[in-house]
């Protein structure tokens, strides 16, 4: 087991979780009650790491990051450090691949709430952030939810976008998916196998939360 | 300034609003109208939840919404608006328990202070004992109950308030709406802010409400107390909205002697009448009788005294429908355009009325109402 890689693997999984679910409340949000032009655009601009092949999604990251780049200088200028073969890098990326597995699932449950629900919270005298509080977010607590362990999960799992934009650095960069490869590439089955079933394992879990979840919230109604 | 709710709304889209109306503190005004003709949307913009092109809300002293010609750019959010709002579906909150909900609207009392106050409004639309249920595993008259202690908590305490009860009604079955408006015509009594219910039963509106407004498309079409607005319709539409079928057009003619009343002459009938409504002898009018004043002739013990106003048809159609029978009368000038009304089952029993045969019935003067002119549609099933 490259416990490195599984250290690393984790800090990230919980890194863009903390940053984005959060982001991704506030933006399912605004997507879910609001009419404004270019909200399509928006929806569709945040599925789009869905079905983009990770290379794609990698390249473009590569170029917008770069050292060379207005970004990659910025960033460089403010902490110092790369935006490419980095811990941060990776972090930025792991955002931006996962942004429809933490959006898609508030905005759901919030959609989920009948109007007048939200209607009536403010009709009895609840501010819009009491409402958000009190009412709306118990109410898509499942869909919140759902996207902590999708977003925790997928970033587990992501292979190509990191192994694109942050290279394969042991302890930096070299995640446990990455590091299955190395194995199978060092013929290492063994080592690639604890690590797999490892994955496979937390995997199933996740997703048989959020089914039994999903569940709960049919009971809710 | 008056008291109570003024409200006048103007608005073109997303649905056409040309609506006035006003309550009284302590007045129940029912807002009727088909579905679709802009009631919701009234409540809405009362509320805050909806903002009207132009127009005035205000309560009491306070103006709630002012927008559009004089425009001093008010629009309070519901939250600073004081409105006790009785959803159709009575929008819950699913997560919260029933005493939770109500207390959730008492955000005006110390925290320490609302449960027990809440629990006291629960008591007052007699649901002692299911504080903590959560909406879901109450019954639809338990939930509206709940909705209704909601909406007080937010009302009562103020002075400048408005109850607004969206078709509270609708969603259970009839033995249970019966017992909830008769807790409500109770409760009511008790309230002195301005209530108003929507609804488009007009028997509901007739039992309840101190006061009906008509609505029709977004535009307020008559006001006024439930028996006059039901049986003297400003003119035909508004009776084919409070569903009077007795309608029909007409020609006011002189009276019999120098001073008398105008008569109605229909067809070949003409007809005393006691209110003219102030139309002139020779002008063309619309015409209607509500059910209640149409009189059967006792086909086996004929009496002189029912001759008031007699015409003569055939009855086309006799359907008992359990204690009451509904029956229609086609005269033989105008078939297409039926007289019906209902009598009681064991009055056509005992007259034993049969389809295809001529019957008399006396068409009460008391009860025959004027309106202007309009060209009539055709009579639709409905």
């Amino acid at each position: 087991m490259d416990w490195p890689a599984l250290k690393l693997s984790l800090l990230l999984a919980l890194a863009t979780t903390l940053i984005l679910v959060p982001l991704a409340v506030a933006l399912a949000r605004t997507l879910s009650s609001r009419q404004f032009r270019g909200k399509s655009f928006i929806e569709a601009l945040v599925s789009l790491p869905l079905v983009l092949p990770p290379t794609v999604l990698g390249f473009y990251l590569l170029e917008v990051f770069g050292a060379s780049s207005t970004l990659g200088q910025a960033y460089h200028a403010l902490t110092g450090r790369a935006l490419v073969f980095s811990f941060d890098g990776l972090l930025v990326a792991s955002l931006v691949f996962n942004l429809p597995f933490a959006v898609q699932p508030v905005q759901r449950a919030f959609e989920a709430i009948p109007r007048d629900v939200r209607d009536a919270a403010w009709c009895c005298g609840l501010t819009r952030w009491q409402a958000l509080w009190r009412i709306e977010l118990p109410l898509a607590w499942p869909g919140v939810l759902g996207a902590i362990v999708l977003t925790f999960a997928h970033t587990l799992g992501e292979f190509g976008v990191v192994l694109m934009v942050g290279g394969n650095i042991a302890g930096e960069t070299r995640t446990v998916a990455i590091a299955i490869y190395d194995k199978v590439q060092a013929f290492d089955d063994h080592g690639a196998a604890i690590m797999s079933a490892a994955l496979v394992a937390f995997s199933f879990v996740s997703i048989s939360l959020i089914h039994w979840l999903g569940k709960r919230v049919h009971r809710h109604e | 300034m008056s008291d109570g709710l003024r409200v006048t709304l103007r608005q073109s889209a997303p649905i056409s609003l040309d609506a006035e109306l006003s309550c009284a503190p302590g007045e129940l005004l029912a807002l009727v109208g088909p579905s679709g003709s802009g009631k919701s949307t009234i409540l809405r913009c009362i509320a805050g939840l909806h903002t009207a092109i132009e127009g005035e809300v205000s309560c009491g002293r306070d103006t709630w919404f002012n927008g559009g010609v004089n425009n001093s750019g008010v629009n309070l959010p519901p939250q600073a608006r004081r409105v006790g709002l009785v959803f159709q579906n009575y929008a819950l909150f699913p997560h919260l328990s029933a005493v939770e909900n109500v207390a959730t609207a008492l955000g005006h009392l110390p925290p320490a202070l609302r449960r027990e106050r809440a629990a006291e409004l629960l008591a007052r639309v007699h649901l002692q004992g299911l504080e903590m249920r959560r909406p879901a595993t109450l019954s639809g008259g338990q939930q509206q109950r709940v909705a209704v202690a909601r909406a007080l908590a937010r009302v009562l305490d103020h002075e400048s308030a408005v109850l607004l009860l969206d078709e509270p009604f609708s969603a259970v079955d009839q033995v249970t709406r019966r017992k909830l408006q008769s807790e409500l015509v109770r409760l009511r009594r008790t309230l002195n802010i301005p209530i108003i219910l929507v609804t488009h039963d007009l028997d509901e509106a007739r039992a309840m409400a101190d006061r009906i407004t008509i609505l029709h498309r977004g535009v307020t079409l008559q006001n006024g107390a439930p028996d006059e607005v039901l049986t003297r319709p400003r003119d035909a539409s508004v009776a084919r909205l409070v569903q009077l079928t007795n309608v029909f057009e007409g020609t006011v003619s002189a009276p019999l002697a120098p001073g008398g009343k105008p008569r109605l002459t229909w067809h070949d009938y003409t007809f005393d009448i006691e209110n003219d409504n102030g139309h002139v002898p020779g002008s063309r009018v619309c015409w209607a009788i509500p059910p209640r004043y149409l009189l059967l002739h006792q086909r086996l013990r004929p009496s002189h005294g029912e001759r008031e106003n007699a015409v003569t048809g055939t009855l086309i159609d006799c359907t008992p429908l359990g204690e009451t029978t509904s029956l229609s009368i086609a005269i033989d000038e105008e078939p297409q355009r039926p007289l019906t009304f209902s009598i009681p089952t064991h009055v056509a029993v005992r007259n034993a009325l049969r389809i295809g045969e001529q019957v008399g019935v006396s068409l009460l003067a008391a009860g025959i109402h004027l309106m202007p002119w309009e060209a009539l549609e055709e009579r639709r099933g409905d």
